[in-house]
């Protein structure tokens, strides 16, 4: 009856026409996705590049000719080259130079003296010879005639290349590769010792019958609400030379991989804490029954059902633990003293020695690791999501009064360490005179009296908190719907999902700097923005775009699929049912976006330290500089106003969704 | 039933070529998989057409093309004279209602059915009225403030279809609406769901793998295998009439038995028995196909007649199954070397009969209620 023929007949295939949902749709996302590549690719590539460019002054390239004293009777024109060959008027090392060098062009005639009626002639070979006469620039392959008196005012400029020349002296420079071996030192231990204080405080609290249980999990989360710089603060205080329990470090000091390392795992304990449990509380009560139906020991259990169960869990905590270790910048530059790593030399190179194309250069050394851990993070957690989604019976901890009482204990020591860090800072901060004079003041708040920006810094960072949280939100979630919510346009929608997962595998610093070879270029039509507070929002939204970015495409995969059919059918835009549906029903995961953005934008030192300008000064900024002035309890209080804040801000977010869900989701209650 | 076949009755005429929605030469492929192979349909204005196939056959691949979600790779779709095939969703004109039913959840009764009507820019008051009396339509009369989620799967069911009509679309498309439900609320939905098409008149074209609900509700039903339109007729055409062994078997109960054809005429057992089946070659391979209730039961001992057509086969009675309002029955017997038969029985005859297992009867198979396929699975011979 049918035709039963089994080929496709030649032809093409319809093309639906584009109506003005799909146009809608289409344009907005790549609104977002040049948005991504202006405030992300570009500035990378610039970066990549800048490391690779080195200057040189090419003495080929530049041609002299003398004159006899009456003026006249030219020589051969003889180049630079030549002349230096056979003077070895200048090293060939130092032909090397930055963007700015300069080379005298009499360094090429040792009898010169400007007194003589002796005239000079120099033209350029090729395309590109620069040189100035005084602050004249000439590019030109037509001679120039010049007095004794101006040819000592001329000065060869170093012509750009592209080599790998500047990787070469990093890996030729003891000092400076060694920051290799010491970062990965660090970041491996600190991500060791956080992953076993982080599995057995998730333990704790998923598999025992503890009590304190949600006072620890509060305590647990208190190091995410501060800047890494924090911790390295009260380190100082504890163990420094004037610390108040120096003694217990047995003469070794703070400052170093010692302290770096406590800091770390301090700054990193939240994030492996989230993800381990996360892990452990999927795990099936059923593997447990099991186990202990065939009789096995509690220890052969937790290594064959607990640990296995977890490993993805582990994997991805240590992964993230190593990445935010490595490429931290802030606890080092306060605490590790000597003890070089390579977030540091990047802030040092480009602070200290100006030397930018070095500091490009260890930011993409630096990228290696960030991204490796990336790559390994994101392979594990799509493993870990099938796990999620095997329906399983969640596990009942039973008491066991010496099990449990070991649990209180390991509990009990961690939040005491998180506890007594951010206690020794409040406490610092008001001391008057630290540890002359304990007595209480506000002193060390008066920051108008201190450099760093005063509290204007800190209200800066309020606004950039702010706006990132609602610009930033609107952008991620958009862009997220866009990508989920879109029909064909496939190459595009990957595309856009490969820009929006790049910036996790991103430094900051490494971002930081590549907004400055990017946005300070006056070349580049953006270059308006540099110094304002709109690229320290770009580029804060930026750096932490892909957590929002799959927070939000959780929420939006998780509502029905026909939304958008059944809108379409009844002739309804899009955007209405955005506006009236989608968001109402994600209203949770906005939220949840937003204060990420917030506390986030509060406490990032890395990714602003380089493109905050006096007039865009920020309080987790201020306390890096106050610090480094040597105005430490100033620093502690600036860094307490940010704790106190972002405390705040996630009991406001609490609240906020709370009311959000008892107003608009009173569905989700039958 | 009855109403049914009155319908289809109007229904199987020739197909009007004014055709509500024409579906021409339709192929949809995913990648290598075809999903579709040359699809032609037409369906008339105010029919109720049921797509009927077992699941991954492409019922659904085909309203998504109808629809504009998911456009066909190959030919052409016209709906009310116009070319529609690449009109996007949003132009074509069709309310769906979807398995999930894709209510809004924090939206109430009353906004998720106005969500359309809202768009329009009706005012206020007339929008109100227009719930209400849908709400009245589909039975909910006092259900307009609550949330989705406080309604019982048959209530959102019909909350769906309130809101996928309120627009008055000219076509609408039913995606496995009541697969959802129990049987209970299945079986009463259906009649709902029929009554309010009848009431609007709307084109409607349901997809189901349900042959029971496709046989109730459609004027004509469209039977789908791989990809294919393997039949379309009224309900009694595709039951009594089916065009393959596919649709037979799909489509109620059968005997399928494996036999040669020679002159009219298949072997069950050791019987000729005359069919009304022509045109297979003489000891061609054939299935023979009898539905259980269209074996006739008589008393034992009656003899075959010389006629043809007479085609009476001695049986016993090897079980007995009581299913409520009749008997199921499995015959075997030497007359039939091993085939098994079953036969439907009304009660009716069992008492009159006084049938019982391992007695012996005589069952007639009326030759033109004898269907012949192809054994490779092809048209019949007719
Ligand atoms: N998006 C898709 N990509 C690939 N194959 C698909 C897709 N959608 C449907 N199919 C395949 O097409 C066939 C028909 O699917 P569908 O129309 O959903 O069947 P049903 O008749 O059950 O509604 C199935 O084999 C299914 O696997
Ligand atoms: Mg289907």
């Amino acid at each position: 009856m049918a035709g039963n023929q089994a080929v496709l007949p030649a032809g093409r295939a319809p093309r639906l026409q584009l109506d003005r949902d799909a146009l809608t749709k289409r344009g907005l996302m790549v609104v977002i996705a040049v948005y991504l590549v202006a405030a992300l690719a570009l500035p990378l590539y610039a970066m990549l590049s800048k490391s690779f460019t080195t200057y040189s002054f090419d003495l080929a390239r530049y041609e002299f000719q003398v004159s006899d004293e009456t003026g006249g009777n030219w020589s051969d024109p003889v180049s630079a080259k030549a002349l230096n060959d056979k003077l070895n008027a200048v090293a060939p090392a130092d032909l090397a130079t930055i963007s700015d060098g300069r080379l005298p062009a009499t360094s090429f005639f040792p009898d010169f003296s400007f007194r003589s009626p002796v005239k000079y002639r120099i033209r350029g070979v090729g395309p590109t010879a620069p040189y100035l006469v005084g602050l004249e620039l000439f590019n030109s392959n037509e001679w120039k005639e010049l007095s004794g008196n101006d040819f000592r005012r001329v000065m060869l400029r170093p012509v750009q290349s592209r080599s790998l020349a500047n990787y070469v002296t990093y890996f030729s420079t003891p000092a400076l590769f060694r920051s290799i071996e010491n970062s990965l030192f660090i970041a491996t231990v600190s991500t060791i010792l956080t992953v076993i204080l982080a599995f057995g405080f998730a333990y704790a609290v998923n598999r025992s019958c503890m009590p304190f249980k949600p006072v620890f999990r509060l305590i647990a989360m208190m190091p995410i609400l501060v800047p890494s710089l924090l911790p390295g603060i009260a380190l100082i205080y504890m163990f420094g030379n004037q610390g108040y329990m120096k003694e217990l470090l047995l003469g070794e000091s703070i400052y170093g991989p010692l302290g770096i390392v406590i800091g770390s795992v301090f700054f990193t304990f939240p994030h492996a804490l989230i993800i381990i449990s996360t892990a452990l509380s999927i795990s099936d009560q059923r593997h447990y029954e099991a186990a202990e139906s065939l009789r096995a020991s509690a220890w052969r259990t937790f290594w064959t059902v607990t640990i296995p169960g977890a490993r993805y869990g582990l994997i991805s905590a240590a992964f993230v633990t190593f990445t935010l270790v490595i490429t931290d910048f802030g606890l080092p530059k306060v605490i590790g003293g000597q003890y070089n790593v390579l977030a540091v030399d990047i802030y040092k190179q480009v602070i200290g020695q100006q030397n930018f194309e070095m500091g490009a250069v260890v930011s993409v050394v630096l990228l290696i690791p960030a991204v490796v851990a990336f790559i390994v993070d994101r392979i594990v957690q799509k493993k870990q999501v099938a796990l999620l989604s095997a329906r399983s019976v969640p596990y009942q901890p039973r008491p066991d009064r010496r099990f449990d009482g070991f649990c209180l204990v390991w509990c009990g020591v961690v939040a005491f360490f998180i506890v007594g860090v951010i206690g020794t800072c409040q406490f610092a901060a008001l001391a008057k005179f630290w540890p002359y004079d304990l007595s209480m003041s506000l002193n060390n708040y008066a920051f108008d009296r201190m450099d760093g920006g005063g509290w204007e810094a800190y209200r800066n960072s309020i606004r950039l908190g702010l706006l990132t949280a609602v610009i930033g939100t609107a952008i991620i979630f958009t862009g997220a719907y866009m990508v989920e919510k879109i029909d064909g346009f496939k190459t595009g929608r990957g595309l856009f999902q490969l820009l929006a997962m790049l910036p996790m595998a991103v430094p900051g610093l490494v971002l930081g700097l590549a907004y400055i070879f990017f946005f300070n270029n006056p070349a580049n039509p953006l270059h308006f923005i540099y110094g304002t507070m709109t690229i320290l929002v770009i580029c804060t939204i930026t750096h932490f775009y892909t957590v929002g970015h799959l927070t939000a495409l959780t929420a939006l995969k998780q509502i029905d699929q026909e939304f958008e059919p059944v809108a379409a059918s009844l002739r309804t835009p899009f955007h209405r049912l955005f506006a009236r549906v989608t968001v109402p029903v994600c209203m949770p995961a906005i939220l949840d976006i937003s204060i990420y953005m917030f506390v986030n934008a509060m406490t990032t030192v890395s990714a602003v330290v380089f493109i905050y300008s006096t007039k865009t000064n920020l309080a987790s900024v201020a306390v890096l500089n106050m610090d480094d002035a040597g105005d430490i309890a100033p620093a502690a209080a600036m860094g307490m106003m940010i704790f106190y804040t972002n405390a705040i801000a996630r009991i406001v977010h609490a609240a906020l969704s709370r009311g959000v869900l008892a107003r608009t989701q009173a569905w989700r209650k039958r | 039933m009855t109403q049914s076949t009155a319908g289809g009755q109007r229904a199987a005429a020739a197909p009007d070529p004014s055709a509500y929605l024409e579906i021409d030469g339709l192929w949809k492929a995913f990648g290598d998989f075809l999903a579709l192979r040359d699809v032609s349909l037409q369906v008339n204005q105010g029919e109720f057409i049921c797509f009927l196939g077992p699941s991954g056959c492409g019922k659904t691949t085909l309203l998504r093309a109808i629809a504009g979600l998911d456009p066909q790779t190959r030919g052409t779709i016209r709906q009310g004279g116009q070319d529609i095939s690449t009109l996007p969703a949003s132009a074509r004109d069709y309310g769906i209602v979807f398995q999930s039913y894709a209510l809004f959840p924090n939206l109430t009764i009353e906004k998720n059915i106005a969500f359309g009507l809202e768009n329009i820019g009706r005012p206020r008051a007339e929008i109100r009225a227009r719930v209400a009396e849908l709400l009245e339509l589909v039975g909910l009369p006092d259900q307009a403030g609550k949330y989705p989620a406080q309604l019982s799967g048959g209530q959102q069911q019909r909350v769906a279809l309130a809101r996928a009509i309120a627009i008055s679309p000219g076509l609408l498309l039913l995606d496995e609406p009541l697969s959802a439900l129990d049987a209970k609320v299945r079986v009463f939905l259906r009649h709902e769901i029929k009554e309010l098409q009848r009431k609007l008149g709307v084109t409607t074209i349901m997809v189901t793998h349900d042959q029971e609900e496709a046989l109730s509700m459609a004027d004509r039903i469209v039977v789908m295998n791989q990809g294919v339109i393997e039949q379309v007729g009224t309900p009694t055409q595709v039951y009594r009439h089916p065009a393959s062994l596919f649709v037979a078997d799909f489509i109620g109960e059968t005997n399928k038995i494996e036999t040669t054809f020679s002159a009219g005429k298949v072997k069950i057992g050791k019987t000729s028995i005359a069919t009304s089946a022509t045109g297979f070659s003489r000891g061609a391979s054939v299935v023979a196909v009898i539905r259980p209730e269209d074996v006739v039961p008589h008393s034992a001992g009656r003899k075959p007649a010389r006629s043809a057509g007479a085609n009476l086969i001695e049986v016993e009675i090897e079980s007995m199954e009581f299913l409520g309002s009749y008997w199921r029955a499995h015959l075997a017997g030497k007359a039939l070397a091993g085939t098994e038969l079953i036969a439907n029985f009304s009660m009716n005859a069992v008492r009159r009969l006084s049938l019982a297992e391992g007695k012996t009867m005589t069952v007639e198979l009326p030759a033109e209620r004898v269907l012949v396929f192809n054994a490779d699975g092809g048209g019949d011979g007719r």
